[in-house]
């Protein structure tokens, strides 16, 4: 069972195993956490953020493992065979860290790559202190941040040295199964000033089981450095998914988000950026595609609280049946953060009369000289494009299923690396019907 | 042979034609001129299959087939073919993907065996040679971006891929430069053949004088209200079309000669 008493009692049983056990200031951290939880509980619609996604649910929902057809080597195997670059291949397998699975390649000196549980064993000073701010950080967040704090296992340490450019991508995956019906993951990235890399968080399907995947991933993006960060969030349609991306951006940090949605049977993604220095810039790209009875929700918000810093949003949604698909961007402007230039889209296409979607901007600006755009549409497929399509030979169907498809291409457009690009786009034909035509077509001509 | 009986049609309620009878014999090319809301548009959507309009009565046979029964893409595939006045934009959609997938499906109508990408490219980059056209427009989306003229250009490009028995083209001429126009008046003379036809739906005869029409019809009102030869054209270009009476009908002072 979830309900909230029974986390606190396993917490109880399971606290001594936690990793960083013999730490007391994580214990007191976990500790807090788990409290805070209790207290709270799950989060439901009384909360402003979670209008359109209650968790109400999660007090009677029981998590199994069974049906978890996973072989962790197999997924892993298939994955690899995607990159044409080695890249350097971080594993997880029901929340810890799968050694025999995981294939880093060489670091460059000043680059460190190493599991969360590992981090804490050896834990230094420096480390000790990233990742106790990382999980002091829960308190910003909602319950479900408090619930992972408490009992994450495992997740991805990644530091980069000063000015490291980091060539071949990180890639980060997780796989459900084994005996654990959840896992709390928590990945931290310390980029320090001048560093680039790029990496990418897997959650592949890992079968038909009712499983819960709660993440918590922190990036601390110093000045002037270049994150890339895609998310490729593929779990079994019976999966419970609640995560959250947390980044701060010092003095000229680029950063690139991805996120791309395309499981489970609910998925919550927060997403929050803070400008800490000017002349930063983020880039929030995100696509979803939703069909049955699923949901998605992506709460997103920008921080800026610093001068002439430049965020860009796009968010597209494909929904699908029943399906409802949720958009929430929150663009907060400080008094100070002159010249600040946003810019936040959601585009909605539904794909049946049940399906539903709701994209809402939430605009605060307290700076005068700002420049400041959103947009967000819901609706169908367009009525002249689909008839010149169809004057021009294309039956309705294979019309429908393109239009579809390059609908959600725009987002696919904005994945700087080809290799990244070909994956997501692979994932998102996996997801619509009549793909196989038009992924042959587009192979071809690409 | 195509055959236009009586034809009505409506969109929302309000009739726009009005019982419109043309014959257009294969291996000819009729103009259509008149007026702007006259119905010259309307008449090019109902006969590529537009399904917003409502056909109220009338029919349309073509080499002996019930053409109003078909949907719009067994029209297309059969080798109906209209070159848009407004050609849509589909960003998302490369043009390379989009022509392939046109020309396939009627190679597969006509069992030809589809092209492969190879065949294709060389195919597609020869015509566009023809039409004026770089190549980078292969690798960009669907008229995303494109001027009026490269619009326009890349539905030649289009029709002389899927060569069409019955092309219809619907005001092409429409913010064309000269030489733009020239280049689409080549593209449709090299179609020229005993076995196509071609529809010309234009305000002005300027591209009248570089493709010579067997016939010139003038619609108003959502009906042919004259008929005649090249010299039609020439007519109404120096009288324009206010010779045309509330009712649509001729009313006194129209040009003389021609058939009625």
């Amino acid at each position: 069972m979830s309900a909230v008493a029974s986390w606190a009692a396993d917490f109880k049983a399971r606290a001594p195993a936690l990793p960083g056990a013999n730490l007391p200031w994580l214990a007191a951290l976990r500790k807090r956490a788990i409290d805070r939880f209790g207290a709270e509980g799950w989060p439901t619609r009384r909360k402003e953020n979670w209008h359109h996604t209650s968790l109400a649910f999660m007090e009677e929902q029981v998590f199994s493992a069974t049906g978890t057809h996973a072989d962790p080597a197999a997924i892993v195997a298939r994955l690899r065979a995607g990159e044409t670059t080695p890249g350097h291949w971080l594993v997880f397998v029901a929340g810890h860290h799968a050694p025999a699975l995981s294939a880093i390649g060489a670091l460059p000196a000043g680059a460190r790559l190493i599991s969360l549980a590992d981090a804490l064993a050896q834990a230094d000073d420096a480390t000790a202190s990233a990742i106790e701010q990382t999980f002091g950080s829960s308190d910003d967040g909602d319950s479900p941040a408090a619930l992972n704090a408490a009992f994450a296992t495992d997740g991805a340490f990644i530091h980069l040295a000063r000015g490291l450019a980091l060539e071949e991508t990180i890639h980060l995956v997780f796989i459900a199964g084994a005996d654990e019906a959840s896992r709390h993951l928590r990945n931290l990235v310390v980029a320090e000033a001048g560093s680039r890399a790029t990496i990418v968080e897997h959650y592949p399907d890992s079968g038909d089981a009712a499983t819960l995947t709660n993440v918590v991933t922190r990036i601390d993006a110093g000045a002037d450095t270049n994150i890339s960060h895609l998310k490729l969030q593929q779990e079994g349609e019976l999966a419970t998914h609640i995560a959250r991306l947390d980044t701060q951006q010092a003095r000229g940090a680029a950063l690139a988000s991805h996120s791309l949605s395309f499981g489970a049977r609910l998925a919550r993604h927060d997403i929050c950026t803070r400008f800490d220095g000017e002349g930063g810039e983020v880039l929030l790209n995100g696509l979803y595609h939703v069909d049955g009875r699923r949901h998605v929700d992506h709460q997103t918000r920008i921080e800026h609280a610093s001068p002439r810093c430049n965020s860009r949003e796009f968010y597209r949604g494909l929904v699908d049946d029943n399906a409802r698909g949720v958009f929430a961007g929150r663009i907060i402007v400080a008094q100070d953060a002159q010249r600040s230039d946003a810019m936040q889209r959601c585009d909605n296409l539904l794909l049946s009369r049940q399906a539903e979607a709701d994209a809402r901007p939430e605009l605060e600006i307290y700076a005068d000289d700002v420049k400041c755009a959103h947009g967000a549409t819901v609706g169908q497929i367009d009525d002249d494009s689909l008839f010149y399509l169809r004057s021009r030979g294309l039956d309705e169907l294979h019309a429908r299923h393109l239009l579809t498809y390059a609908f959600a291409a725009e987002a696919l457009a904005r994945i700087e690396l080809p290799t990244l690009r070909q994956r997501a786009r692979e994932a998102l034909l996996a997801r619509l019907p009549g793909a196989d035509a038009l992924g042959e077509m587009l192979e071809e001509l690409a | 042979m195509l055959e236009i009986n009586d034809l009505k049609a409506s969109i929302d309620g309000k009739a726009i034609l009005k019982g419109l009878n043309l014959n257009v014999k294969d291996g000819e090319v009729h103009a259509i001129m008149g007026p702007n809301g006259s119905g010259k548009s309307t008449l090019a959507q109902v006969l590529a299959g537009r399904d917003t309009y409502q056909v109220e009565g009338g029919s349309v046979t073509w080499n002996g087939v019930d053409l109003l029964a078909l949907p719009a893409e067994e029209r297309a595939r059969a080798g109906l073919f209209l070159a848009f006045q407004y050609p849509v934009e589909i960003p998302g959609v490369s043009n390379a993907y989009f022509l392939k997938a046109a020309v396939n499906a009627t190679r597969r109508h006509r069992g030809l065996p589809e092209f492969d990408a190879f065949d294709f490219l060389a195919r597609v980059k020869a015509e566009m040679k023809a039409v004026g056209m770089k190549e980078e427009f292969l690798y960009r989306s669907v008229n995303e971006g494109f001027s009026g003229g490269e619009k326009k250009r890349n539905e030649m490009l289009q029709m002389s891929l899927l060569e069409p028995k019955l092309a219809i083209l619907d005001e092409t001429d429409s913010g064309l430069d000269i030489d733009a126009l020239k280049i689409v008046a080549e593209g449709v003379n090299r179609l020229r053949s005993p076995e196509r036809s071609l529809i010309v739906i234009t305000h002005y005869q300027r591209l009248l004088d570089y493709i010579v029409p067997d016939q010139v019809h003038v619609l108003a009102k959502g009906r042919i209200v004259r008929s005649g030869g090249r010299e039609l054209a020439l007519e109404l270009e120096e009288q324009g079309y206010g010779w045309i009476g509330e009712g649509g009908d001729a009313a006194a002072g129209a040009p003389a000669g021609g058939p009625r």
